[in-house]
């Protein structure tokens, strides 16, 4: 199987106090944040190498991990960190961070889906800077490709994938034919969620995260191959279509209060939050 | 109050670093945060070493990362020293044990050991499957080595050898012992190494408890009573003292980068102990006298940091080699001021600095041992002291 994975850098959501919005509220200042893979495309990552192996032996692929990232040559690092991880090859597309919007994202994809072939494209249910949760979709649509999103489990199965979904007051089951678009959810990453046809009934992953990187494999990543492209030729007469009209910090956490009792807790939650 | 810049930040050490050294660290820095933080102070309180964590070690490649071929990781001595800084940012502990294996019985059959030796041992001590100690200490020789009381009889094809090693890290759960010992006879000239496998008739290795440093790292004696070693399993390559004291060299160097990782763990977790400890109304790192133990700190910390990072650049640039002496500054240097950076912060935090919620009552209590293992800080006092005037004070 092949799997194209997007992955998209975010600044760190355990510093996000260091974003800035400057007082003219026209743009985020990114100047000293910290990136990183945005946490749910970490997931879709690992998922794609747990359905392209045997979980007894993860040095042995089978198939092919292609990762993909959309941005300034920067993110470079971030990919070289999935090849690490154990995916195969990445592209990097040429862009700079503000004139991209989802859909524009995924009408790159699209494009590279064409020339690449996959049988899976995989990404993280949404992203955690901007919380859009749209890319998976537009793609799918953009392509005409069944998809299945929130995925919390995944089987491969000889005529597709079956995935639950998690969705309000349950999970739904879906199954679909390749190619697929599959975006994925936290459990995802649980020991037993994801079944590869190579993986043994009752193996466990060890692990409920994405992989380390083995030191080795840090220095082999500089091998892999990383292949640029550049957005203006992939989608020439596409310009995003979102426009931001002003930034605005949300407002600092107010102090709390102690309450003496339980009576008067349940008379301001009755009163005052008016919860109950 | 606006938000704290870190050391990385202020240092932007980061700069200087190459992508795969970054991606080394941090990779070895996810590892300690999610694997081994939490548990830190429980298996310190509990004197446990978490032997589980002995293949997730051997995976990463940490074994014998130093090292090249033999399945061993290749690392530079940059990387190298990073990767022991993450693991110590956890507990000296941690970092102990993977430098016995990698620095001292590792590197010492890799670099005298023949080549069957080296197809033998260092592929499974890579994959942790085969665990080392090094026996170079004895109760009555310590700083003075040459002074040790192991020997070594030829006997026909094989040694027979007689002594005790003390305070031997991971001896107890060793399957393998680089010791050193005297020839026959002879004095420091005549001294070899020998590769003793656990089984040998007449070989142990007594728990050493009571410890109250270094208490997640297994530390023993190795007792020798006439144990019969074949003549294959010497160490042929070296001959005197050069040989356990070129390990130690490599092993010091690591340390150096590695107690630096006690001293950013104890200043992180200080620092935001005192913006959020109110006293007298405020913050007490709103305070002028806490404010200058940070500044002093910070700036002990990061010269550490540059310094070790110039030997570092140094030894990868020397085909891995230092001057003693330089290996001397930077061990002596960077373990006293993350020993006094240790202790500062457990004053800052009051009375929480002697809990084990804290890190910095942990990793001061380790620090002491660091202070004195792999040379006393006194004796890398008297290397420099030679090395400037030319005159022996030892």
């Amino acid at each position: 199987m092949k799997i194209l994975v997007a992955l998209k850098r975010v600044a760190d959501p355990a510093n996000h106090n260091k974003v800035k919005i400057p007082a003219s509220g026209d743009r985020i200042d990114t100047a000293g944040l910290e990136w990183q893979i945005n946490p749910f495309d970490l997931y879709a990552l690992e998922t794609a190498l747990r359905l392209t192996e045997n979980g007894k032996n993860p040095k042995k692929r089978e198939g092919e991990v292609v990762v993909l990232t959309i941005g300034p040559k920067e993110t470079e690092t971030n990919l070289r960190s999935a090849l690490a991880t154990g995916a195969d090859r990445a592209i990097r597309i040429e862009a700079v961070d503000e004139e991209l919007d989802g859909r524009l994202v995924a009408h790159a994809l699209a494009k590279i889906v064409e020339e690449e072939k996959p049988d899976v494209v995989m990404m993280g249910k949404q992203v955690v800077d901007s919380e859009t949760n749209m890319v998976g979709q537009v793609l799918a649509e953009l392509l005409d490709w069944p998809m299945a999103t929130f995925a919390a489990t995944i089987q491969e199965q000889p005529d597709g994938l079956l995935v639950e979904r998690e969705v309000d007051g349950g999970v739904a089951k879906v199954k679909v034919t390749l190619p697929a678009v599959v975006t994925v959810d936290l459990r995802i990453v649980s020991p037993t969620s994801v079944r590869s046809k190579h993986t043994e009934a009752g193996f466990k992953y060890p692990y409920e995260e994405v992989r380390f990187a083995p030191l080795p494999a840090i220095m082999q990543a500089k091998k892999k191959p990383l292949a640029i492209k550049n957005l203006s030729e992939l989608t020439p007469d596409l310009k995003s279509t979102t426009r931001y009209v002003k930034y605005e910090a949300p407002p600092g956490r107010k102090a709390g209060i102690k309450v003496k009792d339980v009576q008067e807790l349940v008379q301001k939650l009755a009163t005052e939050a008016k919860v109950i | 109050m606006s938000e704290p810049m870190t050391l990385e930040t202020l240092s932007a050490l980061d700069t200087l670093l190459s992508e795969d050294e970054l991606l080394v660290r941090d990779s070895v820095r996810r590892f300690v945060r999610e694997r081994y933080l939490g548990r830190a102070g429980e298996l310190f309180e509990q004197e446990q070493f978490p032997t589980e964590l002995i293949p997730e070690l051997a995976d990463l490649g940490l074994l014998g990362a130093g090292l090249s071929g033999y399945g061993c990781a290749g690392m530079s001595a940059v990387q190298y020293g990073l990767i022991l800084q993450e693991l110590e940012y956890g507990d000296s502990g941690l970092r102990s044990f993977v430098s016995v294996q990698g620095s001292l019985a590792m590197y010492s059959i890799w670099a005298y050991g023949s080549e069957e030796q080296k197809q033998k041992y260092l592929p499974e001590m890579a994959k942790g499957n085969l665990i080392g100690c090094f026996g170079l200490t004895e109760p009555d020789s310590g700083s003075d080595p040459g002074s040790m009381q192991t020997r070594a009889r030829k006997d026909g094809g094989e040694y027979v050898i007689s002594g005790t090693k003390m305070w031997i890290t991971n001896s107890p759960l060793a399957h393998l012992a680089v010791v050193w010992a005297k020839v026959d006879d002879g004095g420091p000239e005549s001294i070899a190494g020998f590769i003793v496998e656990r089984d040998a008739s007449g070989f142990s290795t007594p728990t050493i408890h009571g410890k109250m440093s270094l208490r997640a790292s297994v530390t023993g004696e190795i007792v020798l009573d006439e144990v019969r070693v074949p003549e294959e399993r010497r160490l042929p390559a070296v001959r005197g003292l050069k040989g356990p004291l070129g390990c130690l060299s490599q092993a010091r160097f690591g340390i150096a980068f590695g107690a630096l990782g006690a001293a950013k763990s104890c200043f992180d977790s200080t620092v935001s102990y005192a913006r959020t400890r109110v006293q007298f109304g405020v913050p007490i790192a709103s305070k002028q006298l806490i404010q200058q133990q940070f500044a002093e700190m910070g700036s002990e910390i990061v010269k550490g940091d540059i310094l070790s990072l110039h030997y570092g650049r140094m030894k990868d640039r020397q085909g891995g080699k230092l001057r003693p002496e330089q290996v001397s500054l930077c061990k002596r240097n960077n373990v006293r001021v993350a020993l006094e950076v240790a202790r500062t912060c457990r004053s800052i935090l009051g009375g929480n600095g002697i809990l084990l919620e804290y890190p910095a009552i942990r990793h001061m209590l380790n620090l002491e041992s660091v202070y004195t293992y792999e040379g006393t800080h006194e004796v890398h006092t008297l290397v420099l002291g030679k090395a400037f005037t030319g005159l022996n004070a030892f």
